[in-house]
Parts: C-alpha cells; structure tokens; sequence
C-alpha cells in the first residue's frame, strides 16, 4: 500500500520528505507538493502519514494484492501520547476505531543525558558493566551474571 | 562533480547506521567517553530509521530475572535449539545477561510496556516476549541517542569503511554522501560501531510490481552492515543462515503475538492439523537431538523455526495449501480481537490494510498463512553477520582479541545485525550490543590502540570518484539513447536488482525453487554473480537518489556473494524449512557442527573459507523438565 498525497492539502512543507526512511517522499518541482516517487520501495510504514501536519497522505493497498475501496486513517499526538487508528472495510461492514499509547512520560522529558551523568570509578570500566549496571539488570543488589556465578562451563563439542 | 567534500576530522566513535544497534551505541559511548566525540551517520532520519521505524508491538527479547522468570543460560539454550546448535554462545549469553537493563531504562525514558494485572509483572506474549505499545519506540530510543551524540548526520548514506594507511587492517572511519546535498561526507574517525542493517530484497519477492516493497524486512534494509564490512575484509560467520518467514500472506503481518498470546494455531485447507506428521521423516533428516516432539511438548524447548516451515512447505506441496491461522475462536473475544488489530498497526499497518482491502475479517474467516522469501540478518531466528571477539570473561580464546563486538579489523565493532552468531537479539538486544560495542570502543581508544592513524589524500579522493561514478556513467552513456531505460553501456540500479534477485531466487535457493539448491547450481549462481559484479561497475545513476539506489544494490550484491560462497561451503542442510542442499540433505554434525567463516580479500576479491569450533554452555541448571526426559532416553 503505497502512500499518495491529497493535492488540496498538501502545502509542500516537506515534513514527509524530512522523516521517510525509504526516501521516496520527494517535492514535486512544478506542483511544490510531495509525492511518492518509487511506490515498490514503499514499506507502508506510515512514518510519512503520521508526520503530515495536515492529513495529506494516505495509503492505497498496493496495486498486485489489495483491491481499492478500503480506508487506514491515523492520528499522532505526541502531546497527548496517543495514537489513534480508523480502519474501513472495503464492503463497509467493519468500521473500527482504535486507540493506543505511544508514551507514558511528557514527550523527550525523562531521556537522560549522560554527560551529566558522574564519570565510572576505574573499576567500573575494568568489568563488564554497562551504564546503570548492576542495579538496572534486576532492579535489584545482585550482581551481573557470570558463567561462574551461574555454574556453567563453555566447551567444544555436541553436546545434546 | 560539483558537490562538495565535507570533512568531520578527530571523531572517537563513528555509529554508521543508527537503528537500535547504532542508538545503542551512540547513546552508551557518552557515559564512557565524557570527552569523546561522538558522531553519528545515517541515510535516512534516526527519528524512523531501521527495522523499528514503523515501531514495534512486543520486545522479543527480555530475561525478566527481576520477576524470577529467566536466566541469561535460558536464553541461549533457546537460542541454540532454534537455530539447530549454531550460535555464538558467549556471544548470546553475553547480551542476554545486560538486555534487561536496557528494557527498564525505555519503560522509565517513557515507552509503554504492558503488566500483568494480577502479577504486576511486564505482560508476556510467551516466555521471551513482552508486550509493548510500541509505536514510538524508536523516536524515544533516537533521542536519547541524539543526547548522547555530538553531531548527527542524518540523509548520509555511508558506502565505505576508511581505513588507516598507516597500519594494515585498522578502520579509520567511513565515507559517504549527503542523499539531499549530494555533498561528498569524510568521516575520520578512531574507531566505527557499524550498526548498518541487514538485507530485505535480495531474493526475489514474492510481491511483484507496486507491491515489491511489501517485504517482511524493511525494504531499506540494504545489507550495508555486511557490504561495509565485506568490503573491508572483516571475517564473516554465519552467512549461510538465511531465515524464511511464516507470516501472513502478502501483507506479511507477524504471528507472534496470534500464536503466543492470543493462542490461535494454524491448520490445512481441510482443516487439519499437518505439522506432526512431517516430523518423523524430518527427525531422518536432522537428529532427534534437534526434533524431539515429545520433549518440546512436555517442556519449553521450542520445535526450531526452520523445521515449523518445513512442515508448512511440505504441506503446501502435497496440495493441501493453503495453510490458515485459526483466529475464528480467539477473535470472538473482543479484547483478544483488538489485540490482534493492535498487533499489526503497531508494527506491520500493512498487513491491516490488506484485510480492510479484501474484507478479511479474522473473527469470521481464518486467514491464509505462507513462507516468505529469503532474508539475510543477524537479530531475528537467524545469526548472519561479522565474526566478532566476545566478551573477556566468558568467551574461549578462539573467540576473543582483546575487544568486545570487535570485528577482525582493529578498530570497526558491530551491533544488531552486524555482528554474527547472535540470533534472536531482536530490538532491545542489538540496542544491547551496542552498547556494549560502545564501551569496548571507548576502552580501546583509552589503551592507545587508535594512535597514529593516517588516511591519505589518495584514498579519500578514491573514494569519492567510485562513490559518483555511477553518476558519470549516466552522464556519458545516456545521450547516445534517444530517450528510456534501455541502454547498451549501463543498467539502472533497479534493473540490477530484479537480475539480482533472480539469480539469488534460481540459484541460492528462493522460494521460486522451493529454497532448494546443491553444489551445481551455486557453482553457476557464483560464475553469474561475477559477471553481475562486473556490471554493476556500470550501474548508472541519474541522480542522487538513485545514486543511494546504486550503493544499497553494490551492498546488496557483497552480501549475496557471500551468502553463495558460505552455502556451497556447508555441505549440509542444517536448517531444512530454510534451504536445503539437494545434494546434503541431512544435518551432519560429525563434519558441520562448526561455525562458517569467510574472508574476502578487499585486494583481489578472493574468497577464503574457514570453519570455527563452536562451543556450547553447559552447566547444572538445566532445564528440569527436559533433564528428565534426557534420563527417560529422550535428548
């Protein structure tokens, strides 16, 4: 289902362009609005779809499989942390709406920066701990698992 | 060319690729190398970039020892059965002891992980899979990532490892270029964490036309970890391993979460149960050290993926197809049925699309399941990618110089699908790698194994000629054609690719042949690769966007040669349901119960093959239940 964009609703901002993996989200020269230029190297992934401030973009299912007259509609709200889905059936019996979170925290707030993070004593860095290490492994005092630690032993051969 | 060379000189730790392996990465190096600087390259926007762009439903990947439910050692046992013995053991144990640190660090950065209402545990979808609402999962994990880095280059797409010409086998950094600017980017750097990715599209698809970028892996999952690192002359392991996907057919929705958690099963066009009835000539073929029904059942062992499509293939054969999933009985609870819209609009909106489309609806019909093509990766049921030195306190001397997740070349560390010998990483588990990759790198700068690193002129302007010649190549050949696609000195990368594609699928074993193929044909594929090779010196480009097209095709191709060249080597056929060598068709552990290994020379393009011994964990704890059975005569 490659995406297409809504002539009419399109400003050519070029948010898609900005955030398509695939970088097939392109601003045509002549209209100055986005389209697809290689719909067989579109994933769906509705990055493009989401990222449109003005509901431009939608997907049709792709040509060799999915026949027209269905709807995927989505709406992301990074303030309220949710995302909210609308699915039509192509014979109209199945309309559905659907809401899930995308966060459980205000939006970027509670990401560290670990610059300011107090540097790793020497022995720290001699183990084999990561940042946050042990206590995060558990959330716990034990220590990180060895193969002593955890009575094993690594040996050539099959052994089954 | 009129683009520009743009130099980032005295970088510490260049991520080239960030997707959960290069985030990691990046996001780890900072807590190590306070005064480091961090650079990371990526050719599409880290906010939605690899295989987690689209988001995902579940973490594949999570011990839960904080709620008591699995040790690091369970995890590789799992790991080692799923891929019929061939893991990098110290490698799995070593991600699996740190990945659920990872995990909790996302819950608190703001990613919605489900609990269990009753147990206030995270919410399983089976023993390793927790349930998330995971849309956004990449962008949180990006930004921590962009807090840690000191510049981001987004939309550059790295084609080449530097390497120092100083001192043989030592990276100095990656080169690449500006997919928008078309500038020319040189990155000079101590060490490079290659978090690139693995390889969707090259096997032909069973999608044709419009729909050939609806592919199980993300289409732009070029195989860059391993062009990169091929190119270079880092060993390889494990490339053989390619995975074949049961999914959803066409829209190739995960099953995951429909087998684990909502429980729905999968049954012929007659509606019967099929799988079992393949198992006793299956268990001719591998060993019933690697099919015991009776043990999986009475015990968490799973029956290995591979030998699951063995069964689907075989059925499909006999003309029993189609196989369906059974969902009539699960979607008939609405809270199971929205989980399983939930499913697919997190992580795979296509699939959902397709049943809107065809007014597929799983409470009243039960969907069509097949194989997919061929994918070549390192995370998922499959452990393709670098040969890499594991950590120093778990790993054999065979398996470890002096750094963790170091490739071969001093100085160039993996992560996620880079490095080989890890499947079942999945997401928070290539993170993990990166991470420790990360700090192996630092500690590697700190030991003065980066001093003295010199790249000259001449390669940096070597590089930029072979970077835009597919771009002169248009240029020259293009006006002597009036106008179109057709031209008798060059072919356009998407031609190259659908020839790639079906030498891959004729020759190597795609589902057009029913993932069959022998010594014969892999001898021809080879010879018909070289000369594609040869070709592909001609891809022309007519602009910058079709310049990435041209580079992910010449990564594409370094994977597939080396995908040929680790196939014809295993004389076996280790994971039927995968590929199948007609002229091996048994596993033969008294012969391959190695690690594959290869090097191609970056001078002469020569391949050498090696195997490598392949250690196992073992120890007092196993699992109980299966202890019994092993003393009941059962393995």
């Amino acid at each position: 289902m490659p995406t297409f964009v809504y002539m009419t609703r399109c400003d050519g901002c070029g948010q898609c362009v900005d955030i398509c993996p695939s970088d097939i989200m392109h601003i045509d020269k002549t209209l100055r609005r986005a389209y697809n230029i290689e719909p067989n190297m579109c994933w769906e992934c509705y990055s493009c779809v989401k990222a449109c401030p003005h509901h431009a973009i939608d997907v049709r299912g792709y040509a060799d499989f999915a026949p027209l007259g269905h709807s995927v509609r989505v709406h992301r709200d990074e303030e309220k942390g949710t995302i909210a889905w609308r699915i039509k059936f192509r014979n109209g019996k199945k309309d559905m709406e659907l809401l899930a979170p995308i966060t459980t925290k205000p939006w970027g707030e509670c990401i560290p920066h670990l610059a300011n993070e107090s540097a790793p004593a020497d022995s720290m860095r001699n183990s084999e701990l990561l940042f946050n290490e042990p206590k995060y492994v558990a959330m716990n005092d034990s220590a990180l698992p060895t193969l002593e630690s955890n009575g094993l032993e690594i040996k050539e051969g099959v052994y089954y | 060319m009129g683009y520009k060379t743009i130099i980032e000189d005295d970088i510490d730790i260049l991520v080239a690729g960030a997707g959960l392996g290069g985030t990691g990465a990046a996001f780890e190096a900072r807590y190590w190398g306070k005064d480091k600087k961090i650079v990371i390259a990526e050719k599409a926007n880290i906010d939605r970039s690899g295989a987690v762009a689209q988001g995902l439903y579940a973490i594949n990947c999570y011990m839960g020892t904080r709620f008591g439910e699995n040790n690091p050692e369970d995890h590789v046992r799992y790991a080692r059965i799923d891929l019929m013995g061939m893991v990098r053991e110290d490698l799995a144990f070593d991600m699996a002891r740190h990945v659920d640190s990872a995990v909790h660090q996302f819950e608190e950065w703001g990613l919605p992980i489900m609990r269990n209402s009753k147990t206030g545990a995270y919410l399983r979808e089976g023993r390793w899979q927790i349930m998330i609402h995971g849309e956004s999962y990449k962008p949180i994990v990006a930004e921590a990532a962009k807090n840690s880095a000191d510049k981001v280059f987004n939309r550059v797409c790295v084609t080449h490892l530097l390497m120092d010409d100083a001192k043989e086998n030592r990276v100095a950094g990656a080169v690449g270029f500006n997919v928008r600017t078309g500038n020319y980017h040189v990155f000079k750097s101590k060490t490079v964490v290659c978090g690139a990715g693995g390889a969707s599209n090259i096997f032909k698809p069973r999608s044709v036309g419009e729909g050939a970028g609806r592919v199980w892996y993300a289409p732009w999952s070029s195989g860059s970890a391993y062009g990169l690192m091929i190119e270079a002359g880092a060993k390889m392991t494990q490339m053989e391993n390619r995975i074949v996907l049961a999914r959803f057919k066409d829209g190739y929705g995960p099953v995951g979460a429909y087998f684990l958690h909502l429980k729905t099963y999968t049954q012929n066009c007659n509606g019967e149960e099929y799988e079992s009835k393949w198992f006793p000539a299956l268990q001719e073929m591998v060993g019933k050290e690697y099919l015991d029904p009776e043990a999986s059942h009475a015990t968490h062992r799973p029956i290995p993926t591979c030998l699951r499509n063995h069964a689907i293939i075989n059925e499909v054969n006999a003309g029993r197809g189609p196989i369906h999933m059974v969902t009539m009985e699960a979607f008939q609870d609405p809270h199971l049925e929205e989980i399983g819209w939930h499913n697919f609009l997190g992580m795979t909106v296509g699939q959902a699309v397709l049943w809107a489309a065809t007014d597929v609806d799983p409470k009243y019909e039960n969907p069509e399941l097949t194989t997919s093509e061929p994918y070549v990766m390192g995370s998922h049921a499959t452990g393709c990618g670098a040969w890499c030195s594991g950590p120093e306190d778990v790993s054999p001397d065979e398996y470890f110089w002096g750094y963790n997740r170091m490739t071969t070349i001093e100085g160039l560390f993996g992560a996620g699908d880079a490095v080989g010998g890890t499947p079942h990483a999945f997401s928070s588990g290539s993170f993990t790698e990166g991470r420790l990759a990360a700090k192996a790198a630092c500690k590697y700068i700190d030991d003065g194994k980066a001093e003295g690193i010199r790249v000259s002129d001449a390669q940096i302007s070597r590089r930029k000629e072979e970077i835009y010649k597919p771009m002169e190549t248009y240029t020259v050949g293009r006006n002597e054609i009036v106008a179109g696609s057709v031209n008798p000195n060059y072919i356009n990368p998407r031609q190259g690719l659908d020839r790639l594609q079906k030498l891959m699928d004729e020759y190597c074993g795609g589902f057009g042949v029913n993932y069959m193929t022998n010594d014969k044909l892999l001898s021809i594929g080879l010879k018909k690769m070289a000369i594609l090779g040869e070709d592909l010196d001609k891809v022309a480009a007519e602009d910058i966007h079709e310049l990435l097209r041209a580079w992910e095709l010449k990564h594409r191709f370094l994977t597939s040669e080396s995908v040929f060249q680790h196939t014809m080597f295993r004389k076996e056929t280790r994971w039927p349901g995968y590929y199948y060598r007609g002229d091996a068709m048994k596993v033969d552990d008294e012969n391959w119960h190695v690690l594959t290994v290869s090097r191609r020379d970056p001078k002469t393009g020569e391949y050498t093959m090696e195997k490598a011994p392949l250690y196992h964990l073992v120890g007092d704890i196993e699992d109980k239940d299966l202890a019994k059975l092993k003393a009941e005569g059962h393995h």
